[in-house]
């Protein structure tokens, strides 16, 4: 169980809080002009990233505020918490070296390779 | 081609008995990759393999490779608490899985592999009226769609699983549960290895260690992908990858309404036999069963965010385990001996997506969420078709990724049925 | 340990006695048992093998009955007086053991046989599982509730040592000399770690280590040392089972107390500081599994620790130098140490030039091929054999021996390092894989970074040390010592499987001793193509026991290194899981159990009910008045009585547990008007209205009456299971979409009960609680509400109606309401006033065709499906769902829609779920919908029921069927709405 900055109460344990998803998914303002294809992509279609991911928190179990949070999927460290309405920061954290390969430390998926000393 | 595998069997045991064990043949080989085939499946776990298998013995194709990121069955094939059953509320659901029991009920024979499939029934309990009134749904709707499902009220829950609390005075009393005794367990890497043997000895290239890092599109055809084996050219590819579903559409641009979510599952030391049925369930979420080698297996829900850490909180175990104490109080003195956590694709119906997209020649199949492993052979049946044809099979016509855009959902999540 | 307290106890039925501070292991071993259990596949008698948590053998049944405990590890458990426990998985004794036919027919169970049989003839599998069920298992679940209870604590800190040997106490020590708020974690009953065993007698032969620990006070006077400090905090008997993200580590703490039986810790710590030492391997030769034979450290601390001796004639078999020190520990004890086999060409280390010294005779250049003692180890046969090529060569000779002692070298303790995610690397000189990246605020020194001389474990603790302080900002002023003397320990020599004169296929080799798992089984698992660890693993079962391969993990990597020609680095490990050692489900679970397994919501009246013997139903956490019976009353019977009072005289409802949400600011009607289906802005202060929510997906959700307060004030009322879900969706749209939109949300479900009086009578019973108000219909309408004050108590009274009758619903304060409801019960004596619970109020709403979210909807119906197109705007532009509901599927007309149902037979009462069909066909039947919600209604004297039919609202009049287990219901599709279509109860 990781801890999360909350910005407005401090440092807490994911529990307390949940996870909204991905951010910066603006909810259309002409919902009736869109076609069932557009209207799916804003309800239902995620990046789901693995790496930087950007995502909504809300501290539900505490002040109820959401914010979002630059998360590495991969190592489930937080990279920034910023507000909302705020623009997406420019991490450049540890790329994967793969698109769906892992990270050299922070991954608990099976690794084979270990270098020799 | 290479000769047929040495048949398993209690005579060819004793027969290698004699020569020390030293004359098995390899399961499946480990070829490296051919620069064309006639289908690639991306991902070798259960659901990939039983696709390159079923490709090559429903619809003839010869030249299948099936490509492995890491090591064959190691993903949520090997991490799942091995529940299987059919008793889906949905007509779309009962079929599929319905579909996928048969296949269980004859796979060690047709495989030659024992995968130890029992049926020792699943009893899914009841807590509350809301629950009570579900689950009758569910029944009534198992059983005019002829999949086996019978009522338990709290004496016979009693009497088909001796040791569950069924007092009326603990906090969420038993107040009865549905059982589907066809509905059982299984070795869940045996499936894996007896698909891969399958599939080697028609000739399938399992390929392992082998990283898809793109995938090739031309005029709106697949062409290939690129691996950290080099590139292999095919235009019918099938990803069947589970959690990095994602991650492979992001190569083409299609975005999937899928989040990988953690997913834990632990067992106990093994004892005895003490439980000889799975109990499930879902308002205190809890789901048990007792594997042959005495150990418990018990499952947890999902962590509330995406992650591929394969780990997720601690917290979310201690809350399995207390609704385990609460069904089993006898358990309380067991002790948790190994723990582990999976990466699951969750659709926000809780069904999954086996369908063509928009890119002709590419087809995902996805989205199984807390429940694939159950499906596997129905699931590769379906998607074998699906690929060898360029159209669904009929089973899984309704699980097309449009329906996302129509609204046509098969919504086992809001059904409240239990979808692990 | 206390060597004057004498503890008797009982093992296999026999009764045996040893000392206060013994394991069940040492005092066995002081009793001369060795022989303790079975294993798991082939029933082989196993004896002690180590002396912690990494036994795989002996491993028993403690006590009986309700407090009886499987798979209990005996070098763990201390025993203390009456301790009875009984060897495992062993019919009918341990002696005499049918399962050990296995033994002799072990050729054919090799590795994965079962994969291979059982499949004839087909379908059997389940009539041979029995058997293997039978057969496997180890010790017996516990078959009562546990007695014990178990407690969770949490603990916050600066540091987190774990581990309390020399390191770690060092390492406490700097800690919290630094004025640190320091933890120490050590998993025996005492401090000190291998320092507890080394010999402690000065006379005799002098040891330059044991001098050292002494004289620079170490061991005892440093735990006394730390003792006097403050800030550091040190528990005993704890297990660091966990490594999970941010520094938060889980320790399971044994106090085995009536009250308290253990206690899981539950830290964060700003920095973790792992010392947890190294375990012994064990070395891979044929038959090296007999009682008798023993890990050479572990026979070491039974002989100093313990003080008790667990052999007379030891041979010592060994491929490095520390197994030297064991046979100088005997050696001074005058036992006689036979030999020492070692497997390399020779050493020049510091212990081996001392046991040359004294004359212990030493085979440099050989091995141990074999032992015999089934029981109880004899013999051992030894060979010279050639290091390079890993032949044997000369003539195998016999010794004989009572205990042999094993070394195969040490393995770091890297599982919570692991565990913390960070990265290992393999150092090829000693075989270990140490900690090279750590991915957490953590730091590990000592033998489980790899680092074993003395010297060297306090160099590197006090450089470590330095800086983790440092990055408090704090200073050490403690100087590095020299006064520890330099060990040199030669190279070991990892042969990781020892060769044998009989043909491999012969052999008994045990890598995995509980699980059976021997060094063809992982050739075996290789050949046929499990190539990676993980394949290996679960083909084998290597390392899945229940010391989860502790001694054995690494040997079966260099067996797999061997035999596949590829260097141990590139196969890697497998996965270090939690827990490090097994913890009891009842310590995970805490005081969550039984009463505390969840909160428990009452409302303020919940006494009165319990007081007039209400039954109670679930509702999420709440608990809620289902019905009432009276005496000899059944359910039906109540449940008719309820409803007949509140449609004829008054039905009073504790509605306490509807979700409340107070919503103030500016644009507070936008946002309803955003949030609901319908308009709000036109609603009159004073006035109610009904909403329904959607999701985005055009679903309904939830829905509820709404009160307008004032200009920029309403009150909203949820469904009781969904309060919290709402409540935290609106604040979502608000927050996060709407950050324009003023408005403030604020739960006041638990500040309000909600009194709801129902029927013909209630306006009387209102007139009478306030007799200064006028209840008229012109005064008071339906969907509005007036402040009230009653007793001087500030009330809101709403008339609004889910019964279809004359209702009032009373918003009293919740420190008010039981006087209230109490009063309203007296005063409406004379109308009859009967309590109703929520049975009751389902029969009252269906009867008028209102829907329950959750009960009529499931997620999957829109407000059109629910024939509810009135309440959804045509005028707005948008609101949440609206998108949704013009989609391909959501505009079909053969959707599931909510409709009346009434049975033929009107004595029938249908079941809730039960599925309709249109025509009665062989199985798989076409299912057009199901049932709903299904009651007798005492008012239309007749059963009748919702249900959610394809194609329902055109359908009506048409006759359907409900095909059950025992016979078929013949049914008609009716309207919803079965009393007072025109609402004219409403203003009678």
């Amino acid at each position: 169980m990781f801890l999360i900055n909350c910005p407005y109460c401090g440092e807490r344990e994911q529990a307390e809080f949940s996870c909204g998803g991905e951010a910066h998914i603006v909810r259309p303002k002409n919902p009736p002009e869109l076609t069932d294809d557009q209207w799916s992509e804003y309800l239902f279609m995620r990046k789901n990233i693995k790496g930087i991911q950007f995502e909504r928190w809300n501290h539900s179990n505490g002040c109820r505020r959401w914010f979002n949070v630059a998360r590495n999927t991969a190592t489930d460290e937080i990279l920034k918490i910023y507000n909302m309405g705020e623009k997406p920061p420019n991490i450049s954290g540890d790329a994967l070296d793969t698109p769906s390969g892992e990270p050299e430390i922070g991954s608990g998926n099976i690794s084979t390779t270990y270098t020799k000393k | 081609m290479h000769k047929k595998p040495i048949k398993y069997s209690v005579f060819s045991l004793f027969k290698n008995a004699l020569s020390y064990h030293e004359n098995w043949q390899p399961v499946w080989r480990s070829p490296a990759p051919k620069t064309e085939y006639d289908a690639i499946i991306i991902g070798g776990g259960g659901h990939g393999l039983t696709t390159a298998y079923y490709l090559a013995k429903n619809h003839g194709l010869t030249k299948i490779a099936v490509v492995e990121k890491g090591w064959i069955g190691l993903g949520n094939t090997g991490r799942n608490t091995t529940i299987i059953r059919s008793n889906y509320l949905w007509d779309q659901s009962a079929r599929l899985y319905d579909h996928a029991l048969k296949l269980w009920e004859g796979m060690s024979q047709e495989l030659n592999f024992n995968v130890m499939f029992s049926q020792r029934g699943v009893m899914n309990v009841a807590h509350n009226l809301h629950d009570v009134r579900e689950l009758k749904r569910r029944w009534h709707a198992n059983r005019l769609n002829d999949i086996d499902c019978e009522w338990l009220n709290t004496k016979q829950v009693k009497e088909f699983c001796p040791i569950i609390n069924t007092s009326p005075n603990i906090r969420y009393p038993v107040l009865g549960a549905t059982l589907q005794r066809r509905a059982g367990t299984a070795r869940h890497d045996a499936v894996a290895w007896g698909y891969a043997r399958g599939a080697d000895a028609m000739g399938v290239d399992i390929i392992q260690n082998c990283e898809v890092t793109g995938i090739n599109v031309q005029n709106g055809n697949v062409t290939g992908i690129e691996t950290t084996k080099g590139r292999i050219n095919s235009n019918r590819i099938g990803v069947v990858a589970a959690g990095h579903s994602s991650v492979i559409a992001n190569m083409v641009g299609i975005r999937l309404p899928i989040e990988s979510r953690p997913l834990q599952a632990l067992v106990s030391e093994p004892v005895k036999p003490i439980l000889d049925t799975v109990v499930m369930s879902n308002t205190i979420h809890a789901y048990v069963s007792q594997s042959d080698k005495g150990e418990l297996v018990i499952g947890a829900g999902t962590d509330g965010y995406t992650s591929y850490t394969q780990r997720g909180g601690f917290n979310i175990v201690e809350d399995t385990i207390m609704a385990v104490v609460e069904l089993f109080p006898l358990f309380s003195r067991m002790k948790m001996l190994r723990h582990w956590g999976g990466i699951v694709d969750i659709c926000p119906d809780a069904s999954p997506i086996i369908s063509k997209t928009h890119i002709k020649g590419l087809y995902f199949n996805c989205g199984w969420g807390t429940g694939g492993f159950k499906a596997t052979p129905g699931s590769g049946w379906v998607f074998a078709h699906t690929i060898a044809n360029d159209q669904p099979h009929i089973l899984n016509a309704p699980f097309n990724i449009n329906r996302f855009s129509s609204g046509e959902l098969v919504d086992e999540h809001g059904a409240a049925a239990v979808a692990h | 340990m206390y060597f004057d307290k004498k503890i008797s106890f009982t093992f296999d039925g026999k009764k045996y006695s040893g000392y206060q501070g013994d394991t069940l292991a040492s005092a066995l071993i002081r009793n001369g048992i060795f022989f303790v259990g079975r294993s798991f596949k082939y029933h082989r008698p196993r004896g002690i093998i180590s002396s912690g948590s990494e036994e795989p053998n002996a491993i028993v049944q403690l006590e009986s009955g309700e407090i009886t405990e499987p798979n209990v590890r005996a070098t763990e458990i201390e025993i203390y007086a009456g301790l009875i426990a009984t060897s495992q998985n062993n019919w009918p004794t341990l002696n005499f053991d049918f399962g050990s036919i296995n033994d002799l027919l072990a050729p054919f169970f090799p590795a994965g046989f079962y994969y291979k049989t059982f499949m004839w003839p087909p379908k059997f599998w389940e009539k041979y599982e029995y058997f293997i069920r039978q057969a496997a298992g180890l010790g017996k679940s516990p078959t009562k509730d546990d007695p014990h209870k178990y407690e969770h604590f949490h603990y916050h800190c600066d540091v987190l040592v774990v581990g309390g040997g020399l390191s770690g106490l060092y390492a406490a020590k700097l800690s919290a000399k630094a004025n640190l708020k320091v933890l120490l974690v050590e998993q025996n009953p005492e401090l000190g770690g291998e320092h507890l065993h080394v010999a402690k007698d000065p006379s005799g032969l002098k040891f330059a280590v044991d001098d050292n620990h002494l004289s620079i006070g170490v061991g005892n006077s440093l735990e006394d040392e730390i003792k006097k400090l403050n800030n550091l905090k040190i528990i005993k008997n704890s297990t660091v089972f966990a490594y999970m993200q941010s520094n938060y580590l889980l320790a399971c703490q044994k106090i085995n107390q009536k009250s308290i039986r253990q206690v899981i810790w539950k830290i964060r710590a700003k920095k973790v500081v792992l010392a947890t030492g190294s375990i012994e391997r064990f070395l891979t030769f044929n038959n090296n599994d007999r009682p008798g034979i023993m890990l050479a450290n572990s026979a070491r601390k039974y002989l100093n620790y313990y003080r008790t001796n667990p052999g007379k004639k030891i041979v010592i078999f060994t491929n490095n130098d520390s197994a030297y020190q064991t046979a100088i520990d005997f050696l001074f004890k005058n036992i006689d140490v036979q030999a020492i086999i070692d497997v390399r060409k020779d050493s020049n280390g510091h212990l081996v030039k001392k046991a040359k010294h004294h004359g212990l005779k030493i085979y440099f250049n050989h091995a141990v091929i074999n032992t015999k003692g089934r029981k109880k180890i004899n013999k051992v046969t030894i060979s010279e054999f050639d290091g390079k090529f890993n032949i044997l060569i000369g003539k195998p000779k016999k010794l004989s021996c009572d205990l042999l002692c094993v070394s195969g070298g040490w393995t770091p303790t890297v599982h919570l390092f692991s565990q913390s995610r960070g990265k290992l690397i393999y150092r090829e000189s000693d075989a270990t894989f140490i900690p090279y990246k750590s991915f957490q605020k953590q730091i590990s020194i000592g033998a489980c970074n790899g680092t074993f001389g003395l010297d060297e474990i306090f160099e590197e603790t006090l450089i470590k040390m330095t800086k983790l302080l440092d990055e408090f900002g704090k200073n050490i002023e403690e100087k590095s010592r020299k006064d520890v003397d330099k060990i040199f320990y030669d190279k070991m020599k990892h042969v990781w499987i020892v060769p044998s004169n009989k043909h491999f296929g012969k052999t008994k080799m045990f890598i995995d001793f509980q699980n059976d798992v021997t060094a063809k089984d992982i050739k075996l698992a290789l050949k046929e193509g499990y190539k990676s660890i993980e394949h290996v693993k679960r083909y084998t079962t290597t390392g899945m026991a229940t010391d989860q391969g502790k001694i054995g993990n690494i040997n079966a990597l260099g067996i797999i290194s061997d035999l596949s020609g590829k260097p141990i680095h590139e196969l890697g490990t497998t996965t270090f899981r939690l827990p490090y050692t097994p913890i009891t489900f009842g310590a995970m679970a805490g005081r969550h159990v039984k009463e505390f397994f969840d909160v428990e919501r009452t409302t303020p009246m919940h006494q009165w009910h319990v007081d007039n013997a209400a039954k109670f139903e679930d509702v999420g956490q709440w608990k809620r008045a289902w019905y009432y019976p009276k005496e000899n009353e059944d359910m039906h019977q109540a449940v008719n009585r309820e409803v007949k009072a509140t449609r004829n005289g008054i039905g009073i409802l504790d509605a306490s547990t509807l979700g409340k949400i107070d919503i103030k600011g500016r644009d507070a009607s936008e946002f309803l008007n955003r949030v609901y289906t319908n308009a709000w802005s036109n609603l009159e202060i004073g006035k109610c209205r009904y909403g329904l929510m959607l999701g985005d997906d055009g679903m309904v959700i939830d829905d509820g009456v709404t009160s307008r307060l004032g200009e920029n004030n309403y009150v909203m009322t949820t469904t009781t299971g969904n309060a919290a879900s709402v409540m935290s969706k609106l604040e979502d749209w608000l927050q996060t979409e709407w950050p324009e939109l003023k408005v403030y949300l604020t739960s006041v479900t638990e500040q309000f009960a909600t009194i709801s009086i129902n029927g013909p009578y209630s306006p009387q019973l209102m007139k009478k609680l306030c007799p200064a108000n006028d209840f008229s219909k012109e005064n008071f309408p339906h969907m509005s509400f007036q402040n009230i004050e009653i007793d001087s108590v500030h009330c809101r009274v709403m008339r609004i109606s889910f019964t279809g009758e004359m209702c009032y619903e009373i918003n009293a304060p919740s420190s008010y309401a039981k006087a209230l409801w109490s009063k309203c019960f007296e005063l409406g004596q004379e109308f009859n006033i009967t309590p109703y619970g929520t049975e009751a109020m389902h029969v009252l709403r269906a009867e008028k065709g209102f829907i329950i979210v959750g009960q009529e909807t499931d997620g999957s119906v829109t407000p059109i499906d629910l024939d509810m197109s009135w309440i959804v705007s045509k005028k707005k532009y948008d609101f949440i769902g609206k998108r949704a509901l013009y989609r391909s599927d959501t505009i079909r007309e053969d959707r599931k829609q909510l409709v009346g149902i009434l049975t033929k037979d009107p004595s029938e009462v249908l079941e809730e779920g039960a599925q309709l069909v249109e025509l009665k066909t062989s199985l798989p039947m076409p299912m057009v919908g199901h049932v709903t919600s299904s009651y007798y209604s005492p008012n239309l004297g007749r059963s009748f029921a919702l249900a959610l039919v394809k194609g329902g609202l055109k359908k009506k009049g048409n006759k359907l069927l409900a095909p059950m287990p025992d016979k078929t219901i013949e049914v008609e599709i009716t309207d919803p709405v079965f009393i007072d279509p025109s609402n004219e109860r409403l203003s009678t």
